[in-house]
């Protein structure tokens, strides 16, 4: 298993039920308030990209803004439309002291 | 095949014709028409003159439908002769068509009062297609319109002369208005709503002629008195047209005589609907022409047997505001009257009750039992043990729905005739489920269309499809009608989507049900509601429309259209310092700043110094306009004042979808306000106020709300509609498919036509909601949250 880093992030700020774009490197990443934990996976949408910090969540899915596909938060998977079997990375988190920490490859936060 | 000619294509000559295709096929069909138009719906001439409704939408039987069904339609020929001992009709165009049998349907023409001078320039009658738009064509704001004749068709004339925008004055010869349909008191209280409306009501006059040269400039009365007037409508009374049966030698009294299998006194000749006397009554009405069609239809297709008994009329005026209705004898000869009357409501009715049974009834001000009063006329059931309930029923059990108390026999349709039986079968049979195929199938609601609600009521009653299309459950996450989430939201004192989620849904929602939810619970509780932004689609929490690479788009609010130097150079600044890649303007006369950062929005709003456009939102978009008198040579309103005040009233509200308005100067309508959620076209003297227009996924012709002659009266008319549709549409329904499904003869009676503690109530939420509203682009500078523009920015990095 390759090496990996944390990368402490001050999610305090997300509103509920709500999400935010992070940048960590040149990687856009998605992380989401869902009101009992964080959850963050890739920021754009597999389908044209749209950005998924700026979906409506439902409950631990979100819909993306541009097409209304649907990406379960803690899979990755594409959920809607069922017929897609695309997925996105997801990010293990863990929240310490009051900020949330983001478990990032080693290997791809080189940049 | 036998040769059917038939004179007269309208309404009762074709109903006529639709009920023998009904039969097996033994004839070949030719009607002849005077006027040039394929059968239309007669009585709905006076919606067509008020504006509310356009020739093509009162059509009955378009030109396919005669080609279909193989009938030759001589349209604009008149018959001028019978030959009966040849069997042969002539044309007013020379031509001979022979006949085996022959059917008259001739109807009736306006009875000409002995006036001299009836043959002036702008002297009218009001029973022809042709008519109507000749005095569409002649009235307008300004004008002065005399009608002689205070019975249905005068008045429905009146008030559709005074929709238009003329000054109107009804002379009547009787003391009271409609008094072969209402006593002396109701009369008199659809005398004061005539008044109420604006409409000029002369009781006891007698007209003795037209003054004028050419073209009429007056009346003279018989007391000596003259009227100014530049129109005249003459609408005193009908009369058979009999001329042709009598000399065909038919016998002939007041009307063309027939028994009651609807035979003339020749074997060949039949005779149908207003030209007729049957059992010493001519009908003037719809009602009885069908009922006459369909015995005729048998007795010409060799199935002699059902008899025609006569008809129990009744009469409803249809003025918008005015209801009445009137049914039997109500004279009260050995009867016992039963009343009620209410001055301030403007409510009078009275029932006659002659042993036991209803014998008439009349009721001004509140038509709605005017169904059942019709089935007890029909039925002549014994009403003793109702007699504590013939004015008020008792409350129904089953919540209100009379529909279900209705026997099939009774008549829902009574313009055609149709049964709630026959319209259960239809539902049952044909698997009619919508409004449109029940009028294909069985023709009810195709004549005076009052009995649409009853209709309505009853599909849903019975046509599972239409129950679940009218429920219109808006999400699997809260499983109820939009109706009903209203009223848990109001009656529940829900002030948050997640409180609606958690009580009455699945606690999540999702991208469908909560913006829906956001936007009800803002209507509801007037923008008092607690606001929560993680509900909203992203464009409503960082005010800008999303585009495809996840930038946004920025349109500041240009009132009207009308910009300023100083404005452009601030939009080019913003343009040039944050790098847009693309200005545009938009078909909304607005400027769009494509492709802005939303880190830079609240930058972008700051140097603009403009507000927001709401070009994101389901809410006030824009008030297009033309010049207006300002500068345009034939404008007749300020149009563009006009638009600024209407958009400084409307904007930075929310509605169920996009609301756009337009204000035009004159009917050339050059910013196509007849295409607009909401438009107000300026006229001579007033504006005409438009509504549920579109002109895009949908392109439909808005309906006349209603004319006005103050800027502030269509303000006020603007307001009234756009609250009753953010109060009464479907979350993401557009005003076009609201008031079709609504019906504008509703919507009009619940706004402009509203009693006024309603329209007050409708201005006072709208108020409230105004009062609480605000420009979105203030969040430019006070954040709902820190993080609303901007990402996140990682704090370190450790390796683990």
């Amino acid at each position: 298993m390759s090496a990996s880093i944390w990368v402490r992030v001050d999610a305090t700020q997300i509103p509920v039920r709500e999400g935010r774009a992070v940048m960590v490197g040149d990687r856009e990443i998605a992380i989401f308030n869902v009101g009992d934990r964080f959850l963050a996976v890739d920021g754009r949408c597999p389908h044209k990209g749209g950005p998924l910090c700026d979906g409506i969540v439902s409950g631990d899915t979100v819909v993306c803004p541009l097409h209304a596909w649907k990406i379960g938060l803690t899979s990755g998977q594409v959920e809607r439309p069922t017929a897609v079997a695309a997925c996105v990375r997801t990010y293990e988190t863990r929240v310490e002291d009051g900020l949330v920490m983001l478990r990032i490859e080693a290997a791809e936060s080189a940049a | 095949m036998r040769q059917l000619v038939v004179v007269g294509n309208g309404m009762a000559g074709v109903a006529c014709v639709e009920q023998i295709l009904k039969h097996s096929p033994q004839f070949d069909i030719t009607i002849f028409g005077d006027e040039t138009h394929a059968n239309y719906n007669r009585i709905l001439l006076s919606s067509v003159l008020a504006g509310e409704k356009s020739s093509d939408d009162i059509t009955l039987n378009p030109l396919e439908w005669y080609q279909r069904n193989d009938i030759r339609l001589r349209l604009g020929v008149r018959v001028t002769d019978i030959n009966s001992r040849e069997r042969t009709v002539t044309g007013s165009d020379g031509s001979i068509t022979p006949y085996d049998t022959l059917l008259l349907a001739t109807g009736s023409t306006a009875w000409l009062p002995p006036i001299q001078g009836l043959d002036k320039k702008g002297v009218y009658q009001f029973r022809t297609l042709d008519d109507t738009r000749a005095l569409l064509s002649r009235s307008g704001p300004g004008v002065k319109a005399v009608v002689i004749g205070g019975g249905l068709l005068g008045l429905e004339a009146a008030r559709g002369l005074q929709v238009q925008g003329c000054d109107v004055t009804v002379l009547h010869l009787m003391s009271t208005l409609m008094e072969r349909q209402l006593d002396a008191d109701g009369g008199n209280y659809l005398a004061g709503k005539m008044e109420d409306l604006g409409i000029k009501v002369l009781l006891n006059r007698t007209t003795t002629a037209i003054l004028g040269g050419d073209a009429v400039e007056g009346v003279a009365l018989s007391d000596d008195t003259c009227i100014e007037a530049d129109v005249v409508v003459v609408a005193a009374g009908i009369r058979p047209n009999v001329e042709l049966a009598y000399a065909a030698g038919l016998y002939v009294n007041r009307g063309i005589v027939v028994n009651d299998h609807m035979e003339t006194s020749n074997p060949d000749i039949f005779a149908v609907g207003e030209c007729v006397e049957h059992r010493g009554v001519c009908y003037g009405l719809v009602a009885p022409l069908v009922e006459q069609a369909k015995v005729l239809a048998a007795t010409m297709t060799g199935n002699k047997g059902p008899v025609y008994t006569g008809t129990v009329t009744a009469s409803k005026l249809k003025i918008m505001g005015v209801d009445v209705f009137s049914a039997g004898d109500w004279s009260g000869q050995d009867a016992e009257p039963v009343r009620f009357e209410d001055r301030a409501l403007g409510v009078y009715k009275k029932l006659t009750v002659r042993g036991g049974r209803l014998a008439g009834v009349i009721l001004v001000g509140d038509t709605g039992d005017s169904h059942r009063y019709m089935e007890w006329l029909r039925n002549g059931q014994d009403l003793t043990l109702q007699r504590r309930h013939l004015l008020f029923p008792p409350p129904a059990e089953d919540g209100g729905l009379d529909i279900a108390q209705m026997s099939d026999s009774a008549t829902v349709c009574g313009c055609v005739g149709v049964t709630k039986g026959a319209i259960i079968e239809a539902i049952h049979e044909r698997g009619v489920c919508t409004m449109s195929q029940l009028k294909d199938e069985t023709r009810a609601s195709t004549g005076c269309g009052s009995c649409r609600g009853l209709c309505e009521s009853l599909l849903k009653a019975v046509a599972p499809e239409f129950t679940d299309d009218a429920r219109n459950v808006m999400c699997a996450c809260v499983p109820f009608s939009q109706d009903e989430i209203r009223e848990i939201i109001r009656s529940q004192k829900l002030r948050s989507v997640q409180d609606v989620l958690d009580i009455y849904g699945n606690g999540q929602g999702c991208e469908v049900c909560k913006p829906a939810l956001s936007y009800l619970v803002d209507v509801v509780w007037c923008g008092g509601h607690d606001e929560d932004r993680s509900a909203r689609f992203i464009n409503d929490r960082v005010h800008a429309n999303i585009q495809k690479d996840g930038t946004f788009s920025v349109i500041p609010r240009i009132r009207g259209g009308v910009t300023s130097p100083d404005e452009l150079r601030r939009i080019a600044d913003v343009a040039d310092k944050y790098r847009v890649p693309m200005v545009k303007i938009t078909g909304s006369q607005r400027i769009d700043l494509l492709g802005v950062k939303k880190e830079d929005l609240p930058a972008v709003w700051a140097d603009l110094g403009m507000p927001s456009g709401q070009a994101y939102t389901k809410g006030v978009r824009m008030v297009k306009t033309c010049v207006g008198t300002e500068f345009c040579r034939f404008g007749t309103q300020d149009s563009t004042n006009a638009g600024i005040e209407m958009e400084r009233i409307f904007e930075n509200l929310f509605t169920p979808h996009k609301v756009k308005m337009a204000t035009v100067g004159c009917p050339r309508n050059c910013a196509e306000a007849t295409v607009k959620d909401i438009g107000l076209v300026g006229i001579e003297g007033g504006w005409q106020v438009f509504v549920g227009g579109a002109a895009g996924k949908s392109v439909r012709k808005a309906d006349l709300l209603i004319t006005v002659e103050t800027t502030d009266a269509a303000m006020d008319a603007s307001i009234l509609f756009f609250q009753y549709y953010r109060e009464h549409a479907r979350y993401l329904e557009r005003t076009y498919d609201f008031v079709e499904r609504i019906g504008m003869e509703r919507v009009r009676k619940e706004t402009v036509y509203a009693p006024d503690s309603e329209q007050e109530a409708l201005r006072e939420r709208f108020r409230r909601s105004k009062e609480r509203s605000y420009d979105a682009w203030q969040e430019g500078r006070t954040p709902v949250n820190v993080t609303q523009f901007i990402p996140l920015t990682p704090i370190e990095r450790v390796t683990a």
